[in-house]
């Protein structure tokens, strides 16, 4: 179709602006900053550009397919593509890094290096765009590694106090899910050399491997596992709420906003289509999880003093949706999980972003007591913080409801009684969320904050592309329907799983 | 003497030429301690070092199509056999640029300046005071890259046990030789060679055992006569288990790993980067003869055998590592773990196993080569700065040195784009292409475990500040800098691009017997 690289060169631009960053005189802080801000709006353009090129009637499973050679002894090439689910959350990503850059502009402390800050999100934004544009396994799972080194710095070195246990913490979850996965991923290769001759990390070609049950049993675990803490789903969660407490908003809103993602993003595009029978016998186990994590972590989100922790739990209780519609098998629920990764990511974007806003101005404390009466003072400020609770609640008419809403209606049509439990967790967000607004924005003013000046212009300039976003796709979801749709159908189509009412008119019809 | 009775072996000196340089060299470099005035020993040695691995190697390239069974086939000049023998050089050459360097030591080199002066006499003073160095630390080096050489190429045990000497014996004087805290090294040097000459007793009752079942110590001959005597093999398997004692110690494989921490930690710091780098290599390339040439036949033996002692070494290597405080005794640790994934591809005794081993090999020497030429720069007053907290901030202060240090770390925890990665990545491929299920899970539990002591140098590198009176990093001499370059290199080039390695070690094809 096209031989301009598009991937590729969307992967190098924020590259190399972390390089150029790196070479810019250390004192003119100002400009590292613009720089950053360019390369990233750079790469943002290009998606945009992407995105009006892709063909979401094609039948090609991918498009803008790159693929060369890399490490031929072992079968590995550095192929990449994306499909409507891929590039769903390239967008994502894309579009929240120069939210994030612009809403950071001050948050690196007297003493640390601004360079290194900014040098560090734009590789992590190489690198998210690439493990959603990977076609070849043992790519994925390097970016997916390698990924972690420069959050494990954005926390450990820019964080707020205890950072480097939250550091350490997030790192070693991560690399025991992250070596598993390692170690079934060696094994899906053996299976691939065992069966085709000679052994492959090629997307197209595992999925057409078949995979005796027992052992697709045994590498499924491995990946899901990864996957599951990543995510995160309960029990694997307990790294999550120290990452975020000490996370600057920034490094949040990438870690919890598109990172995590990967984890979901994992389960969709790896492990049902390669493993479809050991994802039909353990969906049992993982709705199980997902459930138990909604509540508990509504509820532990409902005790929590914190704001940041309780945006955690909350998190988690939300990753608990998006993996019950992935494993529910219906096209519904698929596509309400690929939109609730979009919606949480704006949504979660928007929450700590507002919240790192009031932190900065009442001396970076997070706990929910320090704060009272903030609309009084700074009402556009507690206006965004009151739109960006509404987003978790996912109130009608917000990108985060259509997602919700279609999960919960797949999963209604398989399993009645998951679905009724799940939708007490909209129940309970409801109370966290209000509960945060009335303590935090309504009230009588606290001392802290007494004379809190309200949003200026770059700081409302980072929130509204988010606040936008969510209300159009939240009004108007059908163009990303459109792309993410053929995607799941595939999916499905791998899975040998068809919707138990096909009668009914396919998702997007409820705009 | 009667030429019909007695015929001279016939010997293609060409195939040996990089053994008979460094040979010839170390034995010339004798004889300028003896006659050439001190003040020119030290460049005369240089040169003669440098000079005689660099043409060792291009020998070696040049007769690098050599497949043969040399010197009435005592030594084989054979794929593996020409890579090894290349690794060791590469590996001797970097380790000699750390051997050579005398400017992080304000005092002169990492060398006593008298090994014979008591520790803390007035000879030791006054020989300090005037700048005198130790040249004989080079031909003891060379005879050790000349045992190196001869060790991974040996097809006969007694060449093997004559090499294995070679080389131990001026490791043993070296690591002896330390200017600061000379006690410690002594004590380094003096368990080294007390339980190194134990196992080199071990290794030859070994080969006595193995000549009494099958009438001659030649591998090929010894792989014959398992195969024409089944079933009557309680000599050679304790034969076995003997050889795989002195080879094992001199891996460092748990239970023979205990002389590894003391000796890591009292050896000066180039002395320990050229032991910890081409000793395993030697080691290694001589357990993969004796175990897949001689002993092939009695793989259901040793499989299951290397099997419990990979998987008790990793774990044994990544825990007791995290207990350390001092930091060569980490990296000692963590070269036992390391010992361990090596050994996992060693057991699978498949062609593949013995690619992913070697591969291995390169990626870790050049990793380890460079994690010591850091620490020798990071001093105090009293030497190298080896305590691990003394490392506090030093990411802030010298960040150049600090993010080579990480990246080496990365490397030994086997995080993707470091040559670590790789390396795991084709150990446990072999290992699970042979169905070795549980040493994979095994290997990845060691590998987590091990992270946590590996991410935590970065933390205490990065992200803690710096103490009062914290160690400064030595401004080094080309030649420390170089290694250090070299080393980054290759862990870095390795991780990203390792198809021309993975092919020039494929391409070497597997033993000759």
């Amino acid at each position: 179709m096209t031989t301009i690289p598009w991937l590729t060169i969307l992967g190098i631009v924020p590259l190399v602006g972390a390089l150029v960053l790196l070479v810019l005189p250390r004192d003119n802080v100002r400009l590292i900053k613009q720089a950053a801000l360019v390369f990233s709006l750079a790469a943002l353009v290009l998606t945009i550009v992407m995105g009006l090129q892709f063909d979401a009637d094609s039948t090609a499973a991918f498009q803008f397919v790159e693929n060369y050679p890399w490490i031929p002894a072992f079968g590995i090439s550095y192929a990449v593509g994306v499909d409507g689910i891929g590039l769903v959350l390239v967008a994502l990503a894309t579009t929240l890094v120069p939210v994030t850059i612009l809403a950071g502009w001050n948050d690196v402390q007297e003493g640390q290096s601004v360079k290194g800050y900014f040098a560090l999100i734009l590789v992590l934004e190489t690198l998210m765009i690439g493990v959603f544009a990977a076609t070849d396994v043992f790519l994925f799972y390097v970016l997916f590694e390698v990924m972690l080194i420069p959050v494990y710095f954005l926390i450990g070195r820019y964080g707020g106090p205890n950072r480097s246990y939250a550091a350490v913490k997030f790192l070693i979850y991560s690399l025991v899910g992250g070596l598993l996965m390692l170690a079934a991923l060696i094994g899906l290769y053996v299976v691939s050399a065992q069966q085709l001759g000679q052994g492959t990390f090629d997307f197209a070609a595992l999925v057409g491997l078949d995979i005796d049950p027992t052992t697709q049993k045994f590498l499924f675990l491995g990946f899901f596992i990864a996957f599951a803490i990543k995510a995160p789903l309960w029990p694997f969660h307990t790294w999550l709420p120290d990452a975020a407490k000490v996370s600057t908003p920034a490094t949040a809103v990438l870690l919890i906003g598109v990172l995590d993602k990967v984890g979901t993003f994992g389960m969709i595009r790896y492990l049902l289509p390669i493993f479809p029978a050991a994802s039909e016998f353990y969906a049992p186990l993982v709705i199980a999880m997902a459930v138990i994590g909604i509540i508990y972590g509504a509820l532990v989100a409902l005790g929590q003093t914190d704001m940041k922790r309780l945006f955690a739990y909350s998190s988690m209780s939300h990753f608990g949706f998006i993996a019950l519609g992935i494993f529910v098998f219906t096209t519904w629920s698929m596509t309400g999980s690929t939109l609730y990764m979009l919606g949480h990511g704006l949504a979660t974007a928007a929450l700590f972003l507002t919240a790192g806003f009031l932190m900065q101005r009442a001396g970076g404390s997070s706990a929910i007591a320090t704060y009272g009466g903030v609309n009084k003072v700074a009402p556009v400020l507690a206006g965004f913080f009151l739109f960006a609770a509404m987003s978790a609640i996912a109130l009608p008419g917000l990108a985060s409801f259509v997602g919700e809403f279609l999960v919960l209606l797949g999963t209604f049509s398989r399993y009645v009684v998951v679905a009724v439990i799940a939708t007490l967790g909209i129940v309970l967000a409801a109370a966290y969320a209000l509960r945060l607004y009335q303590k935090v924005a309504t009230g009588p003013e606290s001392p802290h904050v007494e004379g809190m000046r309200d949003l200026d212009g770059r700081e409302v300039t980072s929130l509204v592309p988010v606040v936008l976003l969510t209300i159009v796709l939240g009004v108007f979801p059908a163009p990303v329907l459109d792309v993410v749709n053929p995607a799941v159908d595939r999916v499905m189509d791998t899975i040998g799983m068809t919707d138990p009412q096909p009668a009914l008119a396919p998702a997007g019809g409820e705009q | 003497m009667n030429p019909e009775v007695m015929v001279a072996p016939e010997i293609n000196y060409l195939a040996l030429l990089p053994m008979i340089i460094v040979g010839v060299a170390a034995v010339i470099g004798v004889i300028v301690e003896t006659f050439v005035g001190r003040g020119a020993r030290r460049p005369v040695q240089l040169v003669l070092a440098f000079g005689s691995l660099a043409a060792a190697f291009a020998a070696l390239v040049w007769q690098s199509s050599t497949r043969a069974l040399e010197v009435e086939g005592a030594l084989a000049i054979d794929g593996p056999g020409v890579l090894l023998m290349g690794l060791v050089l590469l590996v001797a050459f970097v380790a000699a640029m750390l051997l050579a360097e005398r400017q992080v030591d304000p005092a002169g080199d990492a060398f006593a300046p008298r090994a014979s002066a008591l520790p803390g006499s007035v000879d030791e003073r006054e020989l300090t005071k005037r700048g005198y160095l130790q040249t004989e630390v080079w031909p003891l080096f060379l005879f050790a890259v000349l045992g190196m050489l001869i060790f991974v190429t040996a097809t006969n045990l007694l060449v093997m046990f004559v090499a294995l000497e070679v080389m131990s014996l001026p490791l043993y004087l070296l690591a002896g030789m330390a200017r600061r805290r000379r006690l410690l090294s002594q004590e380094a040097a003096l368990k080294y060679f007390i339980l190194g000459a134990f196992s080199s007793a071990f290794f030859l009752f070994g080969a006595a055992l193995v000549y009494g079942f099958a009438g001659s110590v030649d591998f090929g001959a010894i792989s014959d006569a398992l195969a024409a005597k089944p079933g009557e093999n309680t000599l050679i398997v304790i034969g076995l288990a003997m050889l795989a004692v002195g080879l094992l110690f001199k891996v460092g494989a748990v239970p023979f790993h205990q002389w590894v921490p003391d000796v890591y930690q009292g050896s000066p710091a180039p002395v320990t980067a050229f032991m910890g780098a081409a000793v395993k290599v030697a080691a290694f390339g001589a357990m993969l003869r004796v175990l897949y040439v001689a002993l092939g036949g009695l793989r259901w033996e040793w499989e299951p055998l290397l099997w419990v002692i990979a998987g008790i070494t990793v774990i044994v290597g990544s825990l007791v590592a995290i207990a350390q405080t001092d930091i060569k005794r980490m990296i000692a640790y963590s070269s036992i773990a390391q010992a361990g994934f090596i050994l996992i591809g060693v057991s699978t005794a498949t062609a593949e196993g013995l690619w992913a081993s070697i591969f291995y090999l390169v990626a870790y020497s050049f990793t380890t080569l460079g994690i010591f030429a850091v620490i020798s720069m990071v001093r105090d007053s009293g030497g190298e700065a080896t305590r691990i907290e003394q490392w506090s901030g030093l990411g802030r202060t010298n960040p150049v040195i600090a993010t080579a240090f990480a990246i080496f770390m990365l490397a030994l925890a086997g995080i993707p784009l470091t040559s670590g990665f790789i390396a795991k990545f084709v150990v446990f491929e072999a290992a699970l292409a042979v169905d070795a299920v549980a040493l994979v899970i095994v290997g990845v539990i060691a590998s987590v475990i091990a992270a946590f002591f590996y991410v935590r140098i970065i933390v205490v590198m990065f992200f803690r500040d710096p103490l009062e009176g914290a160690p400064r990093v030595a401004v080094p001499s080309a030649f420390t800098t170089l290694a250090l370059s070299i080393s980054v290199a290759v862990t870095v080039i390795l991780g990203i691009l390792p198809q021309p390695v993975l092919d020039l070690i494929e391409r070497a094809g597997v033993f000759l017997r």
